[in-house]
């Protein structure tokens, strides 16, 4: 072993020693009573309520909704906006018309927009998945737009000049080369999709993790809450994780990979 | 951000500031046609007035809002509480970054709590916070914080630590404390990467700030929202809503004009 895969196990280890740590400090004092076990319930406790939870299969249902709806949200929103970013960054027109809309839509709280999707559409799957498109879109078409039109112009004017047709150029020169930036613009809309997610979930009731969780509350079932914390965290996590294992997929050959 | 960057070039003399409002005009006309099909929309009576309130009824719903006080009071507390989250959070998340970058033990101590809390959606804690603080200003602005520091402390972090250490070598041997290294030398250098953390900050602080007003709700804009949405008065829905998004970009802008004020020592790319 390397001195500097060494240090690094050792930092590894210390972390996880420090989150185990912090578990038995949490665990010990809401056990001895100094919080109280309301406010901060036991770790073991909240443990036993997603394993009761997972063997009566109500967890799955509930992550399985919520996956469902921020990965429809965000799919359809990828496939609206990766091509309109392109578009904007190819043609004049299409720019002249879209970029100050999204200029505008970008840093806005898209979740204000809420009751009227629920106005609009009810409060079923339909109006969750559309509020989910709507907050991830803007992110991707951004950064789609950005990436396309500060790609390098000589590898595109030597495909030209090769004699390579317009959709040649696309699919072998702009595509890849704006790539790193399409998945950058995916990678910071995920997490506004998924907050975007629970927040619907939470507001229009229903299964789901938020759905849950806000039911939880209300009926001040803390340890209910505390689970859905952890399946919204673990859910979070491996999606975010995902979609990081796609992107080191998809640039293999990008020299981002290569460092180490 | 960058989809901002088309502004026509300022003018000094009288025809060219003529020309460059003929060009924002060009520019902004997309705005206005969207505008138009809204109205059109309305007024054809292929969609309800109920289910898309004419431009007119909400500019007149806005007006009502306003004169009543409704909406001042509303937003103040409301803006309040994001500026209050967002200010601690700037504050410690700085603090923790830096601290981070340069102590060891500080950062085996906060770094995996960083890495779990990261990628959790911030909105899954309302209810715990609820839970904590009850529906009062506490739970909300807690929230905001929460939220907002994590942005704050990876950025911070990272410029930190992606300070060129042959610069803080030189600091060191011409003499300077490590509080000097930190003031003169880290800060700045880290400066770009925080204020973009920052403006992804105030970003969720207005995403937190909607939600948790809409999940607790008891004041503030988002209650303002729900209420007229419960009560059907939707022009008036129409009118806070889209000033709650104005507000937001309002605020989005004016902190990235800060922040090209602040860098205007960096060459741009």
């Amino acid at each position: 072993m390397s001195p500097l895969s060494l240090i690094r196990h050792r930092d590894r280890l210390l972390q996880a020693l420090v989150l185990v740590g912090l578990v038995s400090v949490w665990e010990l004092s809401s056990r001895a009573g100094w919080v109280h076990p309301f406010l901060l319930p036991p770790p073991s406790d909240v443990l036993a309520r997603l394993f009761a939870d997972m063997q009566s299969g109500v967890v799955f249902v509930d992550l399985g909704l919520t996956l469902y709806r921020a990965v429809t949200g965000f799919v359809i929103a990828a496939v609206l906006a990766v091509p309109l970013g392109i578009m904007m960054a190819r043609r004049r027109g299409v720019q002249w018309f879209f970029d100050p809309l999204i200029s505008i839509g970008f840093p806005m709280p898209k979740i204000a927009f809420v009751p009227i999707f629920i106005l609009w559409f009810d409060i079923y799957d339909t109006s969750k998945v559309i509020m989910i498109t709507f907050s991830c879109f803007f992110p991707i078409v951004t950064a789609t737009y950005s990436g396309t039109s500060h790609i390098d112009k000589w590898p595109l004017w030597s495909a030209r000049s090769l004699g390579a047709s317009e959709s040649q150029l696309l699919r072998e020169i702009i595509l890849p080369l704006a790539s790193p930036a399409i998945l950058t613009g995916l990678q910071i809309a995920l997490p506004v999709g998924m907050i975007t997610t629970i927040v619907t979930e939470m507001l229009m009731g229903g299964s789901g993790v938020g759905g849950a969780m806000i039911a939880a509350g209300r009926f001040a079932d803390s340890v209910g809450v505390f689970a859905g914390i952890i399946e919204i965290a673990m859910l979070g996590m491996v999606v975010i994780r995902a979609l990081d294992w796609l992107r080191a997929r998809l640039l293999v050959w990008h020299p981002e990979n290569r460092a180490h | 951000m960058a989809a901002g960057d088309m502004r026509p070039v300022a003018a000094v003399d009288g025809r060219g500031s003529l020309l460059a409002v003929v060009a924002l005009c060009v520019r902004y006309l997309p705005v206005l046609i969207m505008l138009a099909v809204w109205e059109l929309v309305g007024r054809s009576g292929l969609v309800s007035q109920q289910m898309l309130p004419g431009i007119g009824a909400i500019a007149a719903a806005f007006l009502d809002l306003l004169q009543s006080g409704e909406l001042v009071v509303n937003a103040w507390r409301s803006l309040s509480r994001a500026a209050t989250g967002l200010g601690l959070a700037v504050l410690v998340g700085m603090t923790v970054g830096l601290l981070m970058a340069t102590r060891p033990l500080v950062r085996t101590l906060i770094n995996p709590l960083v890495r779990i809390l990261y990628p959790m959606p911030k909105s899954a804690l309302i209810p715990l916070v609820m839970i904590w603080f009850g529906l009062g200003d506490v739970s909300k602005i807690f929230l905001i914080f929460l939220g907002c520091l994590l942005p704050v402390i990876v950025s911070a972090y990272n410029g930190a630590r992606g300070v060129n250490p042959f610069i803080v070598w030189s600091a060191t041997s011409l003499g300077a404390s490590k509080e000097q290294v930190l003031r003169e030398i880290i800060l700045p250098a880290a400066l770009p990467d925080i204020l973009a953390g920052c403006r992804t900050a105030l970003a969720f602080s207005f995403i937190l700030m909607v939600s948790s007003e809409f999940v607790i709700a008891k004041d503030g804009l988002g209650f303002l929202i729900g209420s007229l949405g419960d009560g059907g008065n939707y022009p008036a829905m129409f009118a806070v809503i889209l000033t709650v998004a104005g507000t937001g970009f309002v605020a989005d802008r004016l902190f990235g004009s800060f922040v090209s004020h602040r860098l205007r020592w960096k060459e741009q790319a």
